[in-house]
């Protein structure tokens, strides 16, 4: 497998399998069934192949692998280039393990244009996988604006009675962010005459521009991750969206503006990401507090599903601009972590709104009374969210905060605030769906999961436990790679002639004691 | 031998709980009860080795790292020296005795299962807990026992105020765990290092270091234990994060014994025992603890003496004796602590297994007002209860006595300001003690049945799987202060305690040298206290019953206080809860959709044509409207390589 090109393959193996949906021919319901085959099998082979991925992938290696590299626009120095870092390859191999996952779950719940659901579903899986892939500025807007497409026809068509005005909301943050990012990129082009990411990790750029620079990139990946305030599209989107939309949102969508933030923001510019650390740290911080008490005010269950979300990618955003290791480490490991948890947790939610139809907290209590494998699944997922220690979420926050409590005990100190808020909402919407007397008869009617649910849960659940008892077997395929982007990042700042603040010079890899930053003043 | 001792309960809740109904109810209870007896026994094994073989045989068992990030390091690993070796005996003994009892107590229980799963997952919690090497895992098995506690609060949970209770415990709880993962990340930037073993090593060369905690310079060792104690108020329940102690009541009698007297509630003693080579060079933070343990043994014990449910009586008893442990740690008497945890575990599972066999008796009757005269009919458990209020009360030759007695002599010899008003509040407490344990014996044995006539004619003695444990626990109660009084606190304390808790030697030697030479009446006084209290109690319930109320009727406004807890829930539901909720709500619909979206979408639709028109041009085709934009941009950026 090793010269085939992989990323190219399992980036456009599932056009081909929409490709095969869109000739589908027949009566509605043939089409419907092939199209679900089709459409399955598609995305289980792209994600057996995207596992090569991981098995040609080098650990020990800090730079891009598998790097395939095709002339394009040579004139103007635009190549098609594809390649993995540490940083990406957990984001890829996501896309490709949520897909299957998507289509399971839209199963029998999608019923209306089954066919067009699975072509959204399959193009929306290119564009996150070439997205992520993409070592060229010029591939990398594409995909990325690319995504937009099939989520905006998975919200529109077979979304909920507030889709528009979801989609507009969507359209409108998404649409600032994106002009943003073209300037930005321009004036990357402009200044290094090429579009290669590899050359502009490596360049120096003035100042001035990376401060310019910084704050295009932050606002149109701000939007996708979503850091508070610009996030108030998400709660209409994740609502409005079907399952395997919200799933695809909350799991790999909200990703690429934590991928972004890493790749251009931090490893492009590093002088304007020390200038902009405090900034982050005080919007970090008011996210997770802000949305976690607007969670605990919903009563629809996505919605605060969708606000624990910011609350949750506030802590990544929180632990990327501490630039210490733990930080960075933990900020990686709670998206990989977030990446599970909140698409089961979408699932779960899916799975009680298919056979109630509504997403009124208030409308359910009981389950477990006549539902326990369920109940047992969403405790799991409920617990990693809350950050449980021996779930994947514990690792990620605990890791953040550990890194923040260095730089500034004030930011740790007020993202703890989010244990107890984290709990209470979750504990909240727990009870509300499981606990308390079975009265209502139409609750009462509710099945347990099928075995087809708890095929797709089963993996979930056994993810988040390994994830959270040894994180090393995610976090080893990283770390070289975080280790790079520190260590360049110092240099980078001394090289600028700026010395980095105490803290972070402390807890940087070579010294390795971040006891130094104690004020070690006899009294 | 220790990874079995640890992880056969493990084995078998998740038999239990995921196999349970391929073994049937009786198949969880066999599985459970036997992997939990056999932990048991392999810690007393552990015990005679590692406890009274000497230091030598501390060791850790390494299992394989858990988290690796840079210079954090964090393995899951098995420290097993004395102090863990008292742990264990403590927790796999009284945890045995309430997997049998509970055989019997949920005998009519359609989920049992279920139950037995959650008592040995707690097992286990609490076993990683104790046998952590390092803060983290202790934060695993803490949070871990605090899923437990929940689960099994929460274990009829049809209840609405088994749901409360069980949401409050896990919440309050949290806030302590805020303060123990601030705490743990404080250790960390101190030594560099969370590993035990690594901070003790460099306690002395960081004693005068500061760091910079929340904008103030601040002395950093304390800075760490007193975030560190805010966890252990929490789980231990000290006041000001104890209101969810008694609530937790709402589970089923086992899981008192188990988790809200023996076990879980003692974690946070435990873990202050664990860094006392720490807290040692903190004296700031001890002097804060010493305060918070007396003040929280004499408030609780005040509660404790109006309260009518029997379980809530129990309940603030703990709380109040957990004061007692927590005074002692404050004074520098770590093993006094623990060895009064130990006794304590003993004869407070007793004292709540014997109230289950009474609401068991009673047809789940819990209000002493509505028991008495009871006494011939379930005479075990009458005498259980005896012995168990006898060691509560600090009787002497009973196992409270010999360690509450050391408490009270450690906290007069310290002779700071701190050390005496923890004794005479101490005392004081003592006296209390005494007398509610003695109004609860009245109350439900004594004096003319209260109880309606079917659920007298119902009263009957608990089965002997009932029974059997009880007598185990009252052997506990009986001798374990007697027999341990010099490993832990007498003769040999040095020796058998090893390294596993360090003390500063002052002037006179350690503080528990020091309690040695007390002067005659120190020793002496809980026992009289214990007897004026017990004394009050019989004129009070048993001599002259209209005593109570007229002494209600003088004290009305401060018996009501009392009564109402010191208005705490109020308190923390005026302050916390609902100013949450509330900003909760008026961040959502004022930040969110007003101002962000005032200002954001809704104004710049507003600003364009005016949402509804967007809305439909939107709904047409906005789709193309969005590949439209995209196209653009592309157009741009190819145009511009064109012509530049």
């Amino acid at each position: 497998m090793a010269d085939l090109p992989i990323l190219t393959l399992t980036t456009f193996l599932p056009l081909v399998g929409a490709f095969f949906i869109l000739v589908i021919r027949g009566d509605a319901e043939t089409v419907a069934r092939n199209a679900r085959a089709v459409a399955l099998w598609t995305s289980l082979i792209t994600f057996i192949i995207s596992l090569f991925i991981l098995t040609n992938f080098d650990p020990s290696n800090p730079g891009f692998q598998l790097v395939e590299e095709y002339a394009w626009l040579p004139s103007y120095k635009i190549a098609y280039i594809k390649g993995v870092d540490g940083v990406s390859i957990w984001f890829v191999l996501a896309s490709t393990f949520l897909t299957p996952i998507c289509v399971l779950a839209s199963w029998t719940s999608v019923e209306k244009r089954v066919k067009e659901f699975m072509i959204a579903l399959l193009v929306l899986e290119t564009m996150m996988v070439g997205m992520f892939t993409a070592l060229d500025f010029v591939l990398f807007y594409l995909f990325f604006e690319g995504v937009l497409l099939p989520m905006f026809l998975l919200i529109g068509v077979w979304g909920g009675p507030q889709r528009v005005y979801a989609a507009y909301k969507f359209f409108l943050y998404t649409f600032i962010g994106s002009v943003l990012m073209l300037l930005a990129i321009l004036a990357m082009y402009l200044t290094t005459g090429t579009m290669d990411m590899r050359v502009m990790l490596d360049y120096q750029f003035a100042s001035d521009l990376q401060k310019w620079l910084w704050v295009a990139f932050f606002i149109a990946f701000a939007v996708k991750t979503p850091i508070w305030p610009l996030h108030t599209w998400l709660p209409f989107a994740h609502v409005e969206a079907p399952t395997a939309g919200s799933v695809m949102l909350a799991g790999v969508m909200l990703k690429m503006g934590g991928y972004g933030l890493i790749r251009a923001n931090v490893q492009m510019l590093p002088v304007g990401t020390a200038w902009a650390t405090d900034f982050v740290f005080v919007l970090s911080v008011v996210a997770i507090m802000y949305a976690s008490l607007v969670a605990l005010a919903q009563t629809d269950m996505k919605k605060m599903i969708a606000y624990s979300s910011v609350a949750h990618m506030g802590y990544v955003t929180m632990g990327i601009f501490t630039m210490n290791h733990q930080g960075l480490d933990g900020a990686m490991f709670q998206m990989l972590s977030h990446t599970v948890v909140s698409a089961a947790l979408f699932l779960c939610i899916g799975v009680a709104y298919n056979r109630l139809h509504t997403r009124e907290m208030a409308a359910y209590g009981g389950l477990a009374h006549n539902m326990p494998r369920y109940a047992v699944v969403f405790m799991v997922f409920m617990l990693a969210s809350v950050g449980l220690p021996g779930t994947s979420g514990f690792v990620g926050e605990f890791l953040t905060m550990l890194g923040a409590f260095q730089v500034n005990t004030w930011v740790a100190f007020f993202a703890a605030t989010g244990l107890v808020l984290g709990a209470a909402y979750m504990l909240l919407l727990y009870r509300m769906l499981f606990f308390g007397k079975l009265d209502k008869p139409e609750v009462k009617a509710m099945p347990d999961l099928s075995w087809q649910e708890m095929a797709y849960f089963a993996p979930l659940i056994a993810i988040v436990l390994i994830m959270g008892v040894y994180p090393a077997s995610f976090k080893d395929v990283y770390m070289p790679t975080v280790e790079k982007i520190l260590t360049d990042h110092q240099a980078s700042l001394q090289a600028a002639g700026l010395t980095a603040p105490a803290p972070v010079q402390a807890a940087s890899i070579e010294t390795v004691a971040p006891a130094a930053a104690v004020n070690a003043s006899e009294n | 031998m220790e990874i079995a001792a640890i992880f056969l309960p493990l084995a078998a809740a998740f038999i239990a709980g995921f196999f349970g109904r391929f073994i049937g109810d009786r198949g969880a209870q066999i599985v459970t009860c036997a992997a939990v007896l056999a932990a048991a026994a392999i810690s007393v094994m552990l015990f005679m080795q590692i406890g009274l073989g000497g230091p030598e045989a501390a060791r850790t068992v390494e299992l394989f790292t858990w988290i690796d990030s840079g210079s954090f390091e964090v393995s899951w690993a098995l420290r097993l020296d004395t102090l863990t070796a008292v742990m264990l005996v403590v927790v796999n003994g009284v945890s045995a005795m309430v997997h049998v009892y509970s055989v019997g107590y949920m005998s009519h229980d359609p989920s049992k299962a279920r139950f037995m799963a959650y008592l040995s997952l707690f097992t286990f919690m609490m076993l990683m807990l104790v046998t952590a090497d390092n803060l983290l895992q202790m934060f695993f098995g803490w949070e871990g026992v605090g899923l437990a506690s929940y689960l099994l609060i929460n274990f009829w949970f049809h209840k609405t105020s088994a749901n409360d209770a069980s949401m409050k415990a896990f919440l309050v709880n949290r806030v302590g765990d805020f303060g123990f993962a601030l705490g743990i990340m404080a250790v960390f930037l101190i030594f560099g290092t969370i590993q035990f073993d690594q901070i003790f090593a460099q306690v002395a060369a960081k004693a005068d270091l500061s760091i910079n905690f929340l904008g103030f310079q601040v002395h950093a060792l304390t800075c760490a234990c007193l975030l560190l104690f805010v966890g252990a108020m929490g789980k231990s329940a000290q006041l000001g994060l104890h209101t969810w102690l008694p609530d937790a009541m709402e589970g089923p009698t086992p899981v008192s014994a188990l988790i809200h007297a023996a076990t879980m509630v003692t974690a946070g003693v435990f873990m202050l025992a664990r860094m006392s080579p720490v807290f040692e060079y903190a004296p700031a933070a001890l002097s804060f603890v010493t305060v918070m343990g007396a003040l929280t043994a004499i408030v609780a014990a005040t509660i404790g003496m109006t309260q009518f449910d029997i379980k809530r009586v129990i309940a603030y008893s703990t709380m109040s004796q957990l004061g007692y442990m927590f005074f002692a740690i404050g004074v520098g008497a770590y093993p006094a602590a623990v060895f009064h945890l130990m006794t304590h575990a003993f004869f407070k599972a007793l004292l709540f297994l014997g109230a289950g066999s009474v609401i068991h008796a009673m047809s789940d009757e819990q209000d002493m007002r509505n028991m008495g005269g009871i006494w011939k009919l379930i005479p075990v458990t009458y005498v259980m209860m005896w012995i168990g209020n006898l060691a509560l009360a600090g009787i002497p030759f009973f196992a409270g006595y010999y360690s509450k007695d050391m408490i009270l002599e450690v906290a007069y010899a310290k002779h700071t300001a701190a050390g005496s008003f923890a004794f005479w509040l101490g005392l004081g407490a003592a006296l209390m003690t005494a007398f509610y344990s003695w109004r609860l014996l009245i109350l439900t044995f004594h004096g003319r049945p209260r109880a309606n006539e079917t659920v007298m004619a119902h009263v009957h003695e608990s089965p002997l799987v009932m029974l059997l444990p009880l007598c185990v626990l009252a052997v506990g109660a009986l001798f374990s202060g007697w027999v341990a009084y010099d490993w832990f606190v007498g003769h040999d304390w040095a020796e058998f305690w090893g390294e596993s808790i360090l003390m500063r030697a002052g002037e006179h030697g350690t503080i528990i040298d020091a309690a040695h030479h007390v002067p005659a009446w120190v020793p002496l006084s809980p026992f009289i206290a214990g007897l004026i209290g017990i004394a009050l109690a019989y004129l009070f319930y048993m001599i002259k019953p209209d005593l109570p109320g007229q002494f209600v009727g003088a004290f009305r406004s401060l018996h009501g206080i009392v009564f109402r807890k010191y208005y705490f829930d109020e308190l923390y539901n005026a302050l916390f809860v609902k100013p949450a909720m509330a900003l909760g709500f008026g961040l959502w619909k004022g930040g969110d959709q007003v101002v962000i979206d005032g200002f954001g979408p809704d104004g710049a639709a507003r600003v364009t044509r005016g949402l509804s028109v967007v809305a439909s041009r939107l709904q047409t085709g906005y789709v193309f409207h969005y590949a439209f934009v995209m196209v653009i941009g592309v157009v741009a950026l190819v145009g511009w390589f064109w012509f530049r």
